[in-house]
């Protein structure tokens, strides 16, 4: 109770506190001699009363305390403390609040971190977000305050999704946030640095580290999604093309193309416009993902509240961010002077070029399958749902030219280029060829393409794996990143190609049995814990090589709400993963039982992780 | 003059984005699945597990019968439970049997059927088990039971003497 005013009235001084930095930022851009340190108090001051105001909420969480109307709707007294806290950002306010403190917490980290600019720049930037963040406060404030008071008190709680009680979910929203969120300074800059006519190579190699810190948080935010997507929704899959995974992966894209042109910008100082689009896109498309998942426009496990007030503000917001940006990059913006846009067709920055329209065709992709279906609904009422196949035909086979320039890319100097000594590209080129033709022969599959396509990524395998002993570390953290991702790629095709599936219905004490594989259904516990009781089976599974595994899937019912899940149980091996999970046919005594054997699952996991770590280095790293 | 065009278009783009995302917003969408109470068949192609000919389920289900459309497999061990009901059903000769071959190896289906004996008037296969997916099957065996090309009833898992005798009195 006390908590909840707490944490209300701290809302509304952070709202007064940007309001104040507004006056005082437009009193300091009046006379820029000097850096008026009260902006950097203030600043503090907004991000402090957000924390305050967060800390309060999740303590309102531990303590069950359901006068406040955000706990009692998502929280339960018989939780654990963890997913008590974790619950905390597990629902629409919550999670809304999360936005605003990260939105506090980068402008403040970039008023200490920035000291080499012009006054006028971190003035403007700090402007441009305390108006996203304005948005923010009023937005929580006004449709979706998380302090809201119930009374009578009720005794207990409604109880969070049990599908979202889970440690790898329970943090994947704050680091995802991190890069969701993270790219509205990326986004701040731009827009400041724009109408200051300061786009230069400085610049880029001031503004890179940000886009670095929100592309490694988002691509671990992804990660962690995915792997809770794959062991608790049960279906097996670690990518399912639903629109919530489709809304991240297409800020990941304009991020990574960013990350990549803005390099050339660096090098070069050209493509200025381009990276002045990207850096908009990103941070409009994350925003643009927050509506599309919040409003209730796309049904999805991350529509936690269908409010059309709440959509109709969001998309409001987002309108008026889009069409500001656009006012800056159309009024202020001149395009550089014409002889820099020569570019000789084999360069590093040409490469850099084509993949960034390669990537460009990737978004749009992933974008028109997902938003089509909200148009065609709109215009003539007509309900599709796009799915896994749309995605991999509009996108594998581009995958091929995309990886091969990515391996020849890196060798490839600035301004211009010609291949010596190249000898070894091409005898690499053979020998992935020749390496993929035999894997892919040997299993009997559809053998043209999927040969071409995992011979290109093992191309890239090979080269960067060549260059981590021949380059003498002059790019590390490049070659580390486009290593995982060639690992990435590989990992997902050999998943695809040999991975093994039985489903069947099985009663206890029964055997299934096939010339691969024998799974003993031996018997059934029941479990009781405090939010929920589970039945595990037990099953021991004998594979022809002769090993033998015991495996335990659950079935779980949660008790509040009331809702039953599927754990799966896995069994992590390096080569390859044992999945199986159960189901509860209705009215019967069979169990419908779902083995899977998932080849190469540990490697993408693992790979995703050296492409974040890649980046990571490149964070850190200095600068010779 | 160009620049000029360029970004009233784009502003026009971007309108025409937002009333079509407020127009979506208007009308609710919460997801309701078709339901229907009378299931037709879905159409599907599928071969004949003999004559390897390629057919649509249109050619199988006339429409004045009734069919039972078992899901089996060999490596099934429920089906092989199930089996000499079945057999039994064919011999009383009332019902139209159709087997569903489901991710299966020809040879050993075929030592299954010499074995235990071949109730089914006619033997189709899917091979990838996507048929039994649009039928909304979970698993094997399942059976439906089919007239005038909808599915009446459908069993999960294998068929017992009780389920039996309950489909007489419907087919009656």
């Amino acid at each position: 109770m006390i908590y909840s005013l707490i944490g209300h009235y701290s809302l509304i001084l952070g709202l007064i506190t940007g309001l104040i930095l507004f006056y005082l930022s437009f009193k300091n851009l009046k006379n820029l001699s000097v850096f008026d340190i009260k902006i950097l108090v203030f600043t503090f001051l907004q991000f402090l009363f957000v924390v305050i105001s967060f800390l309060c909420l999740i303590i309102s969480f531990v303590i069950s305390d359901f006068s406040n109307e955000t706990v009692f709707n998502n929280s339960h007294t018989t939780k654990p403390l963890l997913y008590k806290i974790s619950g905390t950002w597990g629902n629409h306010e919550g999670s809304l609040l999360l936005w605003l403190l990260v939105l506090t917490l980068f402008i403040l980290l970039f008023l200490i971190r920035t000291k080499n600019q012009s006054i006028k720049y971190k003035i403007l930037t700090l402007v441009f977000q305390q108006i996203i963040i304005f948005g923010f406060f009023i937005f929580l404030i006004k449709t979706s305050n998380p302090f809201n008071y119930l009374f009578p008190t009720p005794v207990e709680g409604l109880g969070l999704n049990p599908i979202l009680q889970d440690p790898a979910l329970a943090i994947h929203p704050p680091i995802l946030y991190l890069g969701y969120v993270g790219s509205s300074i990326i986004f701040s800059s731009v827009l400041a640095a724009t109408s200051l006519k300061m786009i230069s190579s400085s610049w880029a190699i001031h503004i890179k580290k940000w886009v670095l810190t929100s592309w490694i948080f988002l691509t671990l935010g992804i990660l962690l999604g995915s792997i809770w997507a794959y062991y608790e929704l049960g279906w097996g899959g670690f990518w399912f093309w639903d629109p919530v995974e489709n809304v991240s992966l297409m800020p990941w894209l304009a991020l990574t193309t960013l990350l990549h042109s803005i390099l050339v910008l660096e090098k070069k100082a050209i493509l200025t416009s381009w990276v002045i689009i990207l850096c908009i896109a990103t941070f409009t498309l994350s925003m643009c993902g927050t509506f599309l998942v919040r409003s209730g426009i796309l049904n999805s496990v991350h529509t936690f509240a269908n409010d059309p007030e709440r959509g109709l503000f969001i998309l409001i917001f987002l309108f008026i961010l889009i069409f500001l940006s656009l006012f800056i990059f159309f009024f202020f913006h001149k395009e550089e002077g014409k002889n820099s846009h020569i570019f000789f067709w084999f360069s590093k920055e040409s490469s850099i070029l084509v993949n960034n329209w390669f990537m460009m065709y990737f978004l749009s992709v992933v974008l028109i399958g997902t938003v089509y279906p909200i148009f065609l609904d709109v215009i003539s009422s007509e309900k599709i749902s796009v799915g896994p196949p749309f995605y991999h035909k509009l996108i594998i086979p581009f995958l091929i030219p995309f990886l091969l320039v990515m391996a020849i890319g890196p060798k490839l100097k600035w301004i211009k280029s010609e291949l010596e000594n190249k000898i070894y590209l091409i005898f690499l080129l053979f020998i992935s060829i020749l390496l993929s033709f035999i894997i892919i022969k040997n299993f009997n599959q559809s053998i043209l393409i999927n040969t071409i396509l995992v011979s290109s990524a093992i191309y890239l395998f090979f080269i960067t794996i060549r260059d981590f002993f021949f380059q003498k570390y002059k790019n590390i953290s490049q070659n580390i990143a486009h290593f995982g991702f060639s690992l990435l790629i590989l990992s997902i095709l050999f998943n695809n190609l040999f991975s093994s599936e039985i489903i069947v219905n099985l009663k206890v004490g029964e055997t299934f049995e096939n010339s691969e594989t024998k799974i003993i259904f031996e018997s059934v516990n029941q479990k009781k814990e405090k939010n929920y009781n589970s039945i595990i089976a037990n099953f021991h599974i004998k594979d022809s090589n002769g090993k033998e595994d015991r495996l335990s899937p659950e079935l779980r019912i949660y008790n509040q709400p009331i809702i039953a899940t599927s754990e799966a149980d896995i069994k992590t091996t390096i080569m390859s993963d044992k999945f199986i999970v159960i189901n509860l046919v209705k009215n019967q005594d069979f169990f419908n039982v779902r083995y899977q054997v998932k080849s190469f699952m540990l490697w993408i996991w693992v790979s995703v992780i050296l492409i974040s770590f890649g980046g990571l280095i490149s964070l850190v790293q200095k600068r010779s | 003059m160009k620049k000029k065009f360029l970004s009233f278009f784009i502003v026009l783009v971007f309108s025409f984005i937002f009333v079509i995302f407020f127009r979506g917003l208007q009308d609710s969408n919460k997801y309701t699945p078709n339901i229907e109470s009378k299931n037709n068949i879905p159409s599907f192609n599928t071969k004949n597990f003999y004559s390897d000919l390629s057919t649509n389920s249109s050619n199988i289900f006339e429409s004045d019968k009734i069919y039972l459309l078992n899901i089996w497999s060999s490596w099934c061990v429920p089906c092989r439970q199930e089996h000499p009901l079945l057999v039994n059903l064919k011999k009383e000769g009332k019902i139209n049997i159709i087997g569903m071959n489901y991710k299966d190896n020809k040879k050993n289906a075929e030592e299954f059927l010499e074995k235990l004996g071949n109730p089914y008037n006619e033997i189709f296969v899917d091979l990838d088990g996507t048929i039994a997916i649009e039928l909304g099957a979970y698993g094997v065996p399942e059976s439906f039971l089919i007239y005038n090309n909808k599915i009446i009833k459908k069993y999960i898992g294998p068929l017992n003497k009780k389920l039996i005798n309950e489909m007489k009195k419907t087919i009656k």
